[in-house]
């Protein structure tokens, strides 16, 4: 029989057509495979200090479940693919690892998130920890990991050279005090050692004195009501010191954190201080591998701090939130956090996992066998409130961040120019 | 009987259908693709430009052209449109007049031409998040290679970061590495593919090497050189990737001096704002503006084609096959 022609010729390009538009449907969905099974994913960001080994101690007790962690490098990332993945409405992992940083914006969404306050849970973490991922109505939003309480990084070889002490208990004992009192040890630091600087970035300086601030832009909690940055005379007043001790008084290296120029400064030993937040430990020890001279000092200028810190949350869109929800409390349970402090480094932000003994009985050879656990322990015990952050933290941290590097870092700004910017970009990016 | 003729109808019918609708449903698939991802996000976008559009929280309700006059109110905005066309000033024109060059060398008769073929090509195999980390590297404000070695020449260091044009050098920089390569590959292409006769006709009437170039293949290089540059527009008009990667803590350094029209679009719609019915407006004006520039090329392209002509002094026949 013979085929007519057409037939010959339409057949492939429905073929095509077919590929063009039939290859939607069960891409993700990939789930019980197995009977009964129930299949997890964990979405990260950096290093939560997550392991197959780790994860099998859990699926030992729950042998239906399967996990599969989706890591990616930085925070910026993992906030992109949540909120385009939460607008869309689907393709979230089961548990979703969030920034403390931009946990307000998702708070915002609260109802796209499972409710985690359990009796699990209760009093497993300081209230000012809890308080950060609560919305107004009283809902949990994420179970926290670890948390940042900040101690203080300094280089010993550069305080010898000043004449400063040298020793952990002498350097707390010099640096205790408000911040003014650090500039002033810093001022005579430089005066000694000229060309280093005191610390390595205003800015650093700047985001833990405004992490110390109870209301840093908003007059009023839990609802925000921004205060204009041109009214906001806490904020300024902070600003024009810390840039007058950075820059005018020279205490700053005027690096920015995290350029390339910064993690070479490790190196050349450019500054003889830095905020010491848990997790910035490594960070340090790789940047500058083979300097044996850093050591930590259990004090913070201006009493205590607290950097970073992230939390575990379950969105509704899952298709297990219940064992979802049973697997994050198991990951930030005390004796998980204690484990992953001792692999990882990162600080626990339970109670019993903070006050724990082999986390007391931590030492960072890097750090001339500095006692970590005990020191990082005191510092978040001595922290008691945090910022109160609402959607527009964020934003107008980095605009005053981007002006105190105008300032700082580029030079190409003095400090009232570089403000006046501040103050017009945060009035076009504020909602 | 009659029912065979009905049957040759029936086949003569479809056969007929067959010359007139299959060249369509041949190019259907592609223009259902394109119907899919191209045009609808387009038209999905200018929607979304004209409401008030949260990321998180949709549609919050029509927003008029609110947007729009937002934007261009902005001063961010006007900054990264000028950095855009900066940025890809200093990347395209070099990169093609480099590109040029470099194809006329190849074109000449070089032992292991494979060998030096492949090689200009090498750079754009390199991921362009990678160019940018070890270019980020090099052009570092105080510790990085480009400042050392100007410091051997006396000039004092440079603030690639921190200042405007040199920042946009730097970038423009990574552009030109990765891309220089490729064009100059699509050029030599085209060289390969004029007639020899030409040349020799050029050569025969007394042309040296350099008239030979300038007056006859250069010319006959023009379609390619104008499809080379309206494909370096458009991906230099919506650069993000090299800007994005040079600094990872801003948004294009703390003074925004080389934030970009894409950057300035992603940070709106996924920065602090999530305002997707602004980041749509930027979006449109993207597309207005390379449809603008576009246009300007058309009418270069045009004039270009008609001075092909065979009225210059030097009109050595007509020579068609270069696209």
């Amino acid at each position: 029989m013979r085929i007519p022609r057409w037939r010959v010729a339409i057949a492939p390009a429905c073929a095509l057509l077919l590929i063009a538009t039939g290859c939607s449907s069960n891409s993700g969905s990939g789930d019980a495979t197995t009977g009964g099974s129930v299949n997890l994913t964990v979405a990260t960001f950096n290093e939560f200090g997550y392991t197959d080994d780790l994860f099998a101690q859990f699926t030992k007790t729950h042998p239906n479940v399967k996990i599969t962690q989706k890591k990616v490098a930085q925070s910026a990332d993992a906030k992109t693919n949540l909120f385009t993945k939460l607008a869309a409405g689907s393709g979230l992992s089961d548990i979703e690892a969030v920034d403390g940083d931009w946990l307000p914006q998702v708070k915002q969404s609260a109802d796209k998130f499972v409710n985690l306050s359990s009796d699990t849970t209760k009093d497993r973490w300081p209230d000012w920890v809890v308080s950060q991922a609560t919305t107004t109505s009283g809902e949990l939003l994420g179970d926290a990991t670890d948390i940042g309480p900040e101690a203080t990084c300094y280089r010993k070889d550069l305080f010898e050279k000043a004449g400063l002490p040298t020793d952990r208990d002498g350097v707390a004992q010099l640096l205790s005090g408000d911040w003014d009192h650090y500039f002033d040890v810093g001022k005579q630091f430089v005066s000694k050692v000229p060309g280093v600087g005191w610390y390595d970035s205003a800015g650093a300086v700047f985001n833990a004195r405004v992490q110390q601030l109870a209301n840093p832009f908003s007059s009023t909690k839990p609802t925000e009501t921004v205060i204009p940055l041109d009214q906001n005379t806490q904020i300024k007043d902070l600003y024009n010191s810390t840039l007058t001790a950075s820059v005018d008084n020279k205490l700053s290296a005027g690096l920015g954190q995290w350029s390339g120029d910064w993690q070479k400064a490790f190196q050349n030993g450019a500054f003889a201080t830095m905020q010491c937040p848990a997790w910035m430990q490594p960070i340090i020890k790789t940047n500058a591998s083979g300097v044996t001279s850093w050591d930590i000092a259990n004090v913070f200028p201006g009493g205590a701090g607290n950097w970073g810190g992230s939390y575990l949350t379950v969105p509704k869109q899952g298709k297990h939130t219940k064992e979802a929800q049973e697997l994050a409390e198991w990951l930030t349970s005390p004796d998980v956090q204690v484990q992953i402090f001792l692999s990882a480094g990162n600080f626990p932000a339970s109670k019993a996992g903070a006050a724990d003994s082999k986390v007391l009985a931590a030492t960072n050879e890097f750090f001339n066998n500095a006692p970590t656990g005990k020191i990082f322990s005191a510092r978040a015990a001595a922290v008691t409130t945090q910022p109160f952050k609402g959607p527009n933290y964020f934003t107008i941290n980095t605009v005053l961040g981007e002006a105190i590097g105008r300032v700082d870092v580029d030079k190409s700004a003095n400090a009232a120019d570089s403000w006046n910017k501040a103050v017009a970009d945060a009035k076009a990016q504020v909602k | 009987m009659a029912h065979d003729a009905r049957k040759r109808t029936l086949s003569t019918r479809m056969s007929l259908l067959d010359v007139k609708t299959a060249p369509y449903l041949y190019i259907a698939p592609f223009f259902i693709v394109w119907a899919i991802t191209g045009l609808f996000p387009l038209l999905y976008t200018a929607y979304i430009s004209t409401r008030k559009w949260d990321l998180l929280q949709g549609d919050l309700g029509p927003a008029g052209l609110s947007n729009f006059t937002f934007v261009l109110a902005q001063p961010g905005f006007w900054q990264a449109l000028r950095n855009t066309f900066s940025i890809f000033l200093l990347s395209s024109v070099p990169q093609i007049i480099t590109a040029l060059f470099l194809a006329a060398v190849l074109d000449a008769n070089l032992r292991a031409k494979t060998f030096w073929r492949m090689g200009v090509l090498i750079p754009y195999v390199v991921a362009p998040v990678a160019v940018s980390l070890i270019f980020t590297e090099i052009f570092s404000d105080r510790s990085g290679m480009a400042n050392a070695l100007l410091a051997n020449i006396g000039v004092s260091p440079i603030g690639w970061h921190a200042d405007t044009l040199p920042s946009h050098l730097a970038i423009a920089t990574m552009v030109n590495y990765r891309w220089t390569g490729y064009n100059t590959l699509i050029l030599l292409a085209a060289m390969q593919s004029i007639s020899t006769d030409v040349i020799e006709a050029a050569v025969v009437d007394g042309a040296v090497r350099l008239k030979t170039y300038w007056y006859v293949i250069l010319p006959l290089l023009r379609p390619t050189v104008i499809f080379v540059i309206i494909t370096s527009t458009i991906g230099g008009l919506q650069i993000f990737d090299e800007p994005r990667m040079f600094d990872l803590t801003t948004i294009g350094g703390s003074n925004g001096n080389f934030m970009t029209v894409t950057m300035y679009l992603y940070n709106t719609g996924w920065g602090p704002q999530l305002n997707m019915g602004r980041a749509s407006a930027v979006a449109m004006l993207l597309l207005a503006v390379i449809l603008l520039v576009a246009l300007f090329n058309l009418i270069l392209s045009s004039r270009i084609s008609s001075v092909d002509n065979p009225s210059g002094r030097h009109g050595p026949g007509r020579k068609t096959g270069v696209r």
